[in-house]
């Protein structure tokens, strides 16, 4: 199948366009204001939520889902059910307490909780981990999408990505990323919205035939009985509880202005995703109706409307398709190149600066981060084989489940937890998804049970954490942080139910 | 790297002496941070490990003029002795020594047969006691213990001199606090009674605003606020200045919404935009002040500028170095150092002729730092 390049290059060009516009002079608007009451005017949830929603959709949301579904079939609705059902762990269990620690990143949270700078540089590392694993198939599937639609050599995807991060970040563009990714899920959902509603009705218009299912394809879990049931569960715990210890979701919470606050953004987060995670197994289900042979399974979006829409309209469709799909890689990539960036230079650059005397301040040192934390993941796709884009996000998510979920579900919920009970837990998570992800990334497949053991690590790697993590506690028992009891009350305290004690009747002035 | 592969084997460990003596300064810098924070059951509890360690006793006990307040080492029944012997030393306020009549514990096989007793004195006061106990005792335990106890009660000074270094800290701010100038009470009450006849409605509202500023302003609780708060008094007195001023002072405040939630120390804000305002309206008939607060990854950046006469450099570097011409500025700069850490300091641009722009940098987690 060939492609007309044009709607292509135009709908990405615009879409970076907007975004370094958006991300440069969105300050610019609220610059104008000379009215006072600014202080009041604090993110609000559904911005907030917008802004989430567009940083969290990836290019597994808005590529690998549809294509997934289309190959593999039923079993993989467990994919999308999982990114969102995460967030009701968030809400219920992390979001409130987390933004009432006062934490800006997961790091942060380690140190106020257990008050050990070992703990930190340990999170850290596992931060700037889990960053670069899930920036890596963002990059590939920009390189994959680029090169589909735009005929470029596969290398012209990650370096642009990389370059627009760079750009926005070195423009100040992160001064205003609220709503640059706010703008983004409203993007993304425009994306894949309208494409969808045009070719249901397309399909509707056709007598809406049915598609040749198999039973294997209907079922919603893995064909293979044995060790199918194994890698769906295990899919189920990674992506339940990896959403909390994403590097890029939990800065964000930090925005809100409270817990309750908190927990209001992800009750909006779960309403956004839900109506989004809608449209992929459409898609996929269309793909198989109209029997596309898609060049790779992730390219299945950007192929469907050209193949069921001939003439303009599915240059249209398309252009529009890859508007949203390039959208999906600039914010997820910026949002972690800006979390992995913090992380690298409040951890990393600075303390190295100074050791050599050097007296940089925070924004040279970030810049420094940012370049380190783009050009690894950018080396990375372009020398490592791809293994799907919404596998290999499901490997990240199975190494933040099965180190941070842990570490803020304990330290949030248990008093006993204790640095070293932390440290070995963390350890234990970073080693056994770590070698499960090097094996993932470089082995073939077998089939065999230590082999999808090894590929779906999370359903056993996350309950050892866990112990670990619980016994090495219990262990260490008179090493609980001395301010433990303090720091929980105040984890766990709601804040006050009235308003602030300012607040007085409004009475309107001339 | 190569200077330590070319030392000969053998010769870079040290003599026994010098091991000795490596071991003993080891042992006290493990325990200076914990007495660093006062006498306390957590900083005895902390301490106490590395104290054994530093007198090789097999049993060690600190306590304060209430009781013991830990215990390291073998014979815990032997914990009731200990307030007894503090008792007894207390009394003395020298070190003192006690044998088998005094440590009577009827248990068979118990090697503690003897204690050192040393008082801790912090500013000539009896504080605590520091207690070794063994199989019997040398002279040398004696000044050994002797001589631990004194650089303990030199460590809880330390502790004492951080504690009076914060106290004093607040009491600046609480100066801060009572500090609103007598000027501005009675300039923005002369400026409300002016519109009481023309405005009611305006006098009326001017007057709540006054209420709330003077509210958050002499708030007792508290070492940070959000900066939303912070920026919301500030909001709050700058209306205040406007209905006084009327047109010749005009402000702008431009704040990314994302940093509103940041802790900040509390009034951190008010004080420089009152230097602004003073100095925006010094000689000038209009003045323009400029309030931006910006996301920058791991902190934020707070700019308070304004278009007035300027200063002498040389004046601001006087007033940051705690000067007496601006106790604001000053008090503010050691406020975010003390919090933040000197990286943190207060950044002055000015000149004179050229308007005064101030700079904080406030990093949005730093350990202990919450509203």
């Amino acid at each position: 199948m060939t492609f007309d390049s044009a709607p292509a290059i135009v709908a990405v060009t615009l879409v970076t366009l907007a975004t370094l516009t958006i991300g440069t002079w969105g300050l610019r608007f609220s610059r104008t204001t000379s009215d006072f009451y600014v202080a009041s005017r604090s993110v609000r949830p559904g911005l907030n939520a917008s802004a989430i929603g567009g940083e969290y959709l990836s290019a597994a949301s808005f590529l690998g889902v549809a294509g997934l579904v289309f190959t593999s079939g039923a079993e993989m609705l467990w994919y999308p059910i999982g990114w969102t059902a995460g967030y009701l762990v968030l809400l219920t269990l992390v979001a409130a307490p987390l933004r009432r620690s006062g934490a800006y990143t997961l790091p942060d949270f380690a140190e106020e909780r257990l008050a050990s700078r070992g703990v930190r540089r340990l999170c850290s590392l596992l931060v700037v981990s889990i960053g670069w694993l899930y920036l890596l198939p963002q990059l590939q599937g920009a390189g994959l999408t680029l090169e589909l639609v735009a005929s470029a050599p596969r290398w012209v995807g990650p370096v642009l990505v990389g370059t627009v991060v760079l750009v926005s970040v070195f423009s100040g563009g992160m001064r205003s990323i609220t709503f640059v990714q706010a703008f983004q899920y409203w993007l993304k959902l425009t994306a894949l919205l309208v494409p969808v509603g045009v070719l249901v009705a397309v399909w509707a218009n056709d007598g809406a035939p049915r598609a040749d299912l198999s039973q294997a394809w209907s079922l919603p879990i893995g064909t293979d009985t044995t060790t199918g049931l194994y890698a769906t569960y295990s899919l189920i715990a990674a992506t339940f509880l990896g959403t909390m210890g994403l590097p890029h979701v939990g800065v964000r919470f930090y925005t809100n202005p409270d817990g309750r606050a908190a927990r209001r953004t992800t009750l909006v987060v779960l309403a956004l995703l839900g109506v989004f995670y809608l449209l992929p197994p459409i898609l996929g289900l269309l793909g198989r109706v109209y029997g596309a042979t898609p060049a790779s399974a992730d390219t299945l979006v950007l192929e469907l409307p050209g193949l069921m829409v001939p003439g303009w309209a599915g240059d249209a469709l398309t252009g529009l398709v890859c508007a949203g799909a390039f959208a999906a890689f600039l914010s997820t990539s910026s949002g972690l190149a800006i979390a992995v960036s913090g992380v690298l230079s409040q951890d990393v650059v600075v303390p190295l600066l100074r050791r050599r005397g050097s007296r940089f301040g925070g924004v040279a040192a970030f810049r420094i981060a940012s370049l380190v934390a783009v050009f690894v993941p950018v080396a990375g796709a372009l020398l490592t084989p791809s293994v799907g884009v919404a596998r290999g996000v499901a490997l990240a998510f199975a190494l933040a489940a099965a180190t941070f979920c842990p570490l803020l579900l304990l330290g949030i919920w248990w008093r006993r937890l204790t640095a070293y009970g932390a440290a070995t837990g963390l350890v234990t998570g970073l080693v056994t998804t770590g070698s499960a992800v090097v094996f993932t990334i470089s082995g073939s497949r077998t089939g065999t049970w230590a082999d999808v053991a090894l590929t779906q690590p999370a359903l056993w790697a996350v309950p050892l954490s866990f112990a670990v993590m619980i016994l090495v506690s219990l262990t260490t028992s008179a090493r609980i942080p001395a301010h433990t009891t303090r720091l929980l009350v105040r984890l766990h305290t709601p804040e006050p139910t009235l308003a602030s004690p300012d607040r007085r009747p409004q009475t309107s002035s001339a | 790297m190569r200077r330590w592969l070319r030392t000969p084997l053998g010769t870079h460990l040290g003599t026994e002496a010098d091991r000795a003596t490596f071991r003993t300064l080891h042992n006290a810098s493990l325990a200076s941070p914990a007495l660093r924070g006062g006498l306390t059951v957590d900083s005895a509890e902390r301490a106490a490990p590395h104290l054994q360690a530093l007198l090789a006793a097999p049993a060690l006990a600190i306590t304060d003029t209430d009781g013991l307040l830990a215990w390291e080492g073998i014979g815990t029944h032997h914990q009731e002795h200990a307030t007894k012997l503090a008792e007894g030393t207390l009394e003395r306020g020298a070190t003192r020594f006690y044998d088998r009549v005094d440590l009577e514990c009827g248990q068979a096989g118990c090697p503690l047969h003897s204690a050192v007793v040393s008082p801790l004195v912090v500013d000539d006061h009896l504080v605590g006691t520091l207690q070794a106990y063994a199989p019997d005792t040398s002279a040398m335990m004696v000044r050994a213990t002797d001589e631990v106890a004194t650089w303990v009660s030199g460590q809880l000074e330390l502790a004492e001199l951080d504690a009076s270094r914060r106290r004093l800290m607040e009491a600046e701010v609480r100066a801060l606090r009572a500090q609103i100038s007598p000027h501005f009470i009675y300039n923005s009450l002369g400026a409300i009674a002016s519109f009481v006849r023309t405005d009611p409605e305006r006098a009326r509202e001017l007057l709540l605003e006054f209420a709330d500023f003077t509210r958050y302003s002499f708030r007792t609780h508290g070492e940070y606020t959000t900066l939303s708060e912070e920026l919301r008094s500030v909001e709050r007195y700058l209306l205040l200045e406007q209905a006084r001023f009327g047109e010749r002072l005009s402000v702008r405040l431009s704040v990314a919404p994302e940093v509103l939630p940041i802790a900040v120390p509390f009034l951190c804000l008010q004080p420089l935009v009152e230097n602004a305002v003073r100095h925006g309206l010094a000689d000038a008939q209009t003045g323009h002040i400029s309030i931006r607060a910006a996301d920058s990854g791991t902190e934020c950046v707070i700019e308070v500028e304004d278009d007035g006469a300027g200063e002498d450099p040389e004046k601001v570097r006087n007033a940051l170095a705690g000067g007496a011409d601006s106790v604001g500025l000053g008090n503010v700069d050691a406020r975010l150092r003390n919090a933040y850490g000197d990286d943190y300091g207060l950044v002055v641009e000015t000149a004179p002729g050229a308007g005064t722009k101030v700079i904080l940098r406030i990093p949005k987690f730093a350990p202990g730092v919450h509203t």
